[in-house]
């Protein structure tokens, strides 16, 4: 036997589990999602992807070299944050804006912090915000459709109006040129209903394009994919495969999805009705398929650097994100509020964390 | 049926599968042992002999240093040769008696008891204390101590703790197999000792075959159980498996005995049955000599204070090259710079890791990815504290669980950014306790 041998600190066991497997395994995650993406959109939903994600880990290098600390990229965790901001963009966007996106989320959302471990908010979502305010237009307008579906996947609703173009113009512009959410938003705006139902000679459009988001046709729609939305929303579906492998793999945990959803379901079905038609039992599903929640609730509200690492704490980061989301799909201006919702609990994380430390087992409470 | 288990922990491979079929055989009398009087929690041993002193196997050579004390006994015959520092088996020099062998094995002279179940409580403990027996599951807490308990603290049940939940080792395994009425005897006799109503043997549901063994000697007796417990580290902790065995949680900073529980290992029941009825003081004990490097991994019973070297070299030596010597094990026990250390009352076992095995990846910075909150047996937030010790913030260790943790290394094990978490509660728990002696 030789002489030397190693002296460590026990545990001498590990599970093996390291922070580049943890990346990568969400990135698998995700991989579903883009698939779907590109059936639908076709293959440049796969170039704006890998646009972000290479500039993501492009910028992240460049910097790390520049701050002349150790370049890490290969972890993954630059690759994923491009890789989310790019999910967070529409098919139709320029090929520059997830580039910007990307350098300053790595840049401006992770790198000035000091890299993973240590932002404050989630670097895709800061992104995505930085984006929304600065170019506005680039990231709203000109959405794709969905090869065989009305822009906004209620193609079901064409059906039942097949001459809504004469019948209320206005109701034809929104049903076919936004987001599902959108509609829903629009039409809890009681002098926009008013003006549409009056377009159609005192019909009541409002009650019938409300009642046709609820109708299984929009919901099938917006389970598998068949609809208008960011490259990574397309699929309620892929989202949940690639969740349920996390899940499975131990990666992200339970409390924050599920308490996040939870919310939206129940606060949706509360107040998401509109004047005149009231709620439906079907509309907590509309809210929970529709618009990011599955992406933001899986992939983004857990992230581990910038939610809490408490138990309690993740339950009221969930409930904070999806009451925040509610407040803003229906009362604020815009008509999706996952982003915002999980950038504002970020915020929160550090007090959430403070307030919720756990008693030691066998503790008793003073 | 669902297995009793505590919640919190992780799920480590067992790796029990290299001695668990070696049976227990005799270490043959080695031509020095080394007898640390440092091998308890509490005071070290006085000497009571000399250099140059003959002594018999079975000699007191060491008195107790008080109440939380114990005495030594020679483990075999022959000269005290040298009464200096060696290597402990926890990796710091510590004094200790070496005795060189005569070869002739003369012991002092043992009794047989047979009405040893009729001795009186105090009888019992005279003869407990004599033995220098202590926990012989690792921590090594003199056990006539853990059984006095005071007035005011009734104990009501005897916990045997067999659970053996570090990976590799077996000697309780096979003490179990291959002893089982003496271990029933010796938890008969703790339970006289306290005066408990309740016995019960906590075996982890990987031993299956010891779980058949016990609950068939236990099926007569009224008041004895065998609880099979669910494969979950550190399932033998003492506060998880007072948890698991009976739902008391006993309370943060207090002992099993807050809840009229008292546990014991199935070795040192094993010790205190053959200390009552023989008054054979603690002289050996079974050692699980493991790990893929070992020829012939085996269970041993050795004299305390063999050198871990004649371990190996009995157990046919290496057939690959060595990374790692743990003594103990690999969750909790310590890694060496040498097999020149002996063994102790605590030992139980001797893992030896290939140089594949023996490395970690280096330390990255905190994802706050909180595996370790949510797999903490004691519920703490091991990131915090570990960052707290960091940057020299005691009172917010304090607050996310410093001085309760039991140190069992399941945090380390999960993290994935390989953060050596109890190394950094370690240091924080030694700052903690100069700061309190400052005040």
């Amino acid at each position: 036997m030789k002489d030397k041998y190693i002296v460590s600190p026990a545990p001498h066991v590990h599970d093996k589990s390291t922070v580049k497997n943890v990346m990568w395994n969400v990135i698998i995650a995700l991989i579903p999602a883009l698939i779907f993406a590109v059936y639908y959109w076709g293959i440049r939903a796969l170039i704006l992807t890998l646009t972000g994600a290479i500039t993501a880990v492009i910028t992240e290098a460049i910097i790390q070299k520049l701050r002349k600390v150790p370049v890490t990229v290969h972890d993954g965790s630059a690759f994923l944050t491009g890789m989310l901001l790019a999910y967070n963009i529409h098919v139709g966007a320029p090929i520059w804006l997830p580039i910007v996106g990307a350098i300053f989320a790595i840049g401006v959302g992770k790198q000035v912090f000091g890299g993973l471990g240590n932002n404050p908010v989630n670097p895709a979502l800061l992104g995505r915000a930085f984006l929304l305010a600065s170019w506005p237009t680039q990231m709203t307008a000109g959405w794709v459709a969905a090869k065989n579906s009305a822009m906004s996947g209620l193609n079901n609703l064409s059906r039942i109006a097949t001459n809504l173009q004469e019948l209320s113009p206005k109701a034809y512009e929104l049903v076919t040129g936004a987001t599902p959410l959108k509609v829903a938003q629009s039409l809890r705006d009681s002098s926009f209903v008013a003006d549409i139902n009056a377009q159609a000679g005192g019909l009541d459009l409002g009650s019938r394009i409300f009642g046709s988001l609820t109708e299984m046709e929009t919901l099938k729609s917006l389970f598998w994919g068949n609809i208008g939305g960011c490259i990574g929303e397309v699929s309620a579906f892929a989202l949940l495969l690639g969740a349920a492998y996390l899940l499975y793999k131990n990666i992200i945990e339970w409390r924050i999805p599920l308490f996040y959803i939870g919310t939206v379901f129940v606060l949706s079905f509360i107040f998401g009705g509109i004047p005149g038609s009231g709620t439906s039992v079907l509309l907590p599903f509309f809210h929970i398929f529709a618009g990011g929640l599955m992406l933001g609730a899986f992939f983004m509200a857990t992230d581990y650097t910038t939610t809490p690492i408490t138990k309690r704490g993740r339950i009221i980061f969930g409930i904070g994100c999806g009451l925040l989301t509610i407040v803003i799909r229906l009362v604020g201006g815009y008509p999706e509020g996952v982003s915002y919702s999980i950038l504002l609990m970020n915020v929160f994380t550090p007090l959430i964390d403070r307030l919720t430390m756990p008693k030691a087992f066998g503790k008793v409470a003073k | 049926m669902r297995l009793k288990t505590f919640p919190g922990g992780i799920h480590p491979h067992d790796e029990k599968h290299y001695s668990k079929s070696a049976p227990i055989s005799d270490f043959p009398t080695p031509q020095r042992v080394i007898i640390h009087l440092s091998q308890h929690i509490g005071g070290p041993s006085t000497p009571i002999v000399q250099v140059g002193d003959e002594v018999l196997k079975g000699q007191k050579i060491a008195e107790p240093a008080g109440f939380v004390s114990i005495p030594q006994h020679a483990s075999i015959s022959g000269k005290v040769s040298k009464i200096a520092k060696f290597m402990h088996p926890t990796g710091t020099l510590s004094t200790a008696i070496e005795i060189t062998s005569d070869g002739s094995d003369k012991m002092v002279e043992l009794t047989d008891e047979q009405n040893y179940m009729d001795l009186s409580p105090a009888q019992m403990k005279e003869r407990i204390s004599e033995a220098g027996i202590c926990g012989m599951g690792g921590a090594g807490f003199p056990t006539i101590v853990k059984l006095s308990p005071p007035e005011d603290k009734p104990i009501d049940v005897v916990i045997l703790n067999g659970v053996e939940c570090e990976p590799f080792l077996t000697s309780d395994y096979r003490l179990m197999l291959e002893h089982a009425a003496e271990i029933i005897s010796g938890l008969k006799l703790i339970m006289k000792v306290v005066n408990a109503r309740k016995g019960i043997i906590g075996i982890e549901a990987n031993k299956p075959d010891a779980i058949t063994l016990m609950e068939k000697l236990c099926a007569a007796e009224k008041n004895l159980e065998v609880v099979a417990l669910k494969l979950q580290y550190p399932q033998g902790a003492e506060k998880q498996l007072i948890y698991a065995a009976t739902r008391r949680k006993v309370p943060a900073g207090g002992l099993p005995m807050a809840v009229g529980v008292v546990v014991q290992n199935v070795g040192t029941a094993f010790a205190i049955y053959e200390a009552i009825r023989y008054k054979k003081p603690l002289i050996d004990r079974i050692i699980s000599v493991t790990g893929s490097p070992v020829a012939k991994p085996m269970n041993l019973r050795a004299p305390i204070g063999t050198l871990y070297s004649d371990l190996v070299q009995h157990c046919g030596g290496t057939k690959e090259p060595v990374g790692k010597i743990i003594s103990g094990g690999p969750m909790m026990g310590f890694s060496l710079p040498s097999l020149e250390a002996a063994m102790t009352k605590g030992s139980s076992g001797l893992v030896l890791f290939g140089e594949k095995a023996a490395k970690s990846l280096a330390e990255h910075t905190c994802l706050r990815c909180a595996r370790c909150v949510d797999i903490c047996p004691m519920n703490l937030v091991p990131s915090i504290i570990a960052n707290a010790v960091k940057y020299k913030d005691l009172d917010m260790a304090v607050q996310a669980g410093l001085n309760d943790c039991i140190k069992c290394g399941s945090c380390a094990y999960v993290c994935p950014a390989q953060i050596r978490l109890v190394q950094y509660i370690d240091t924080g728990k030694i700052r903690y306790a100069e700061a309190q002696r400052k005040k």
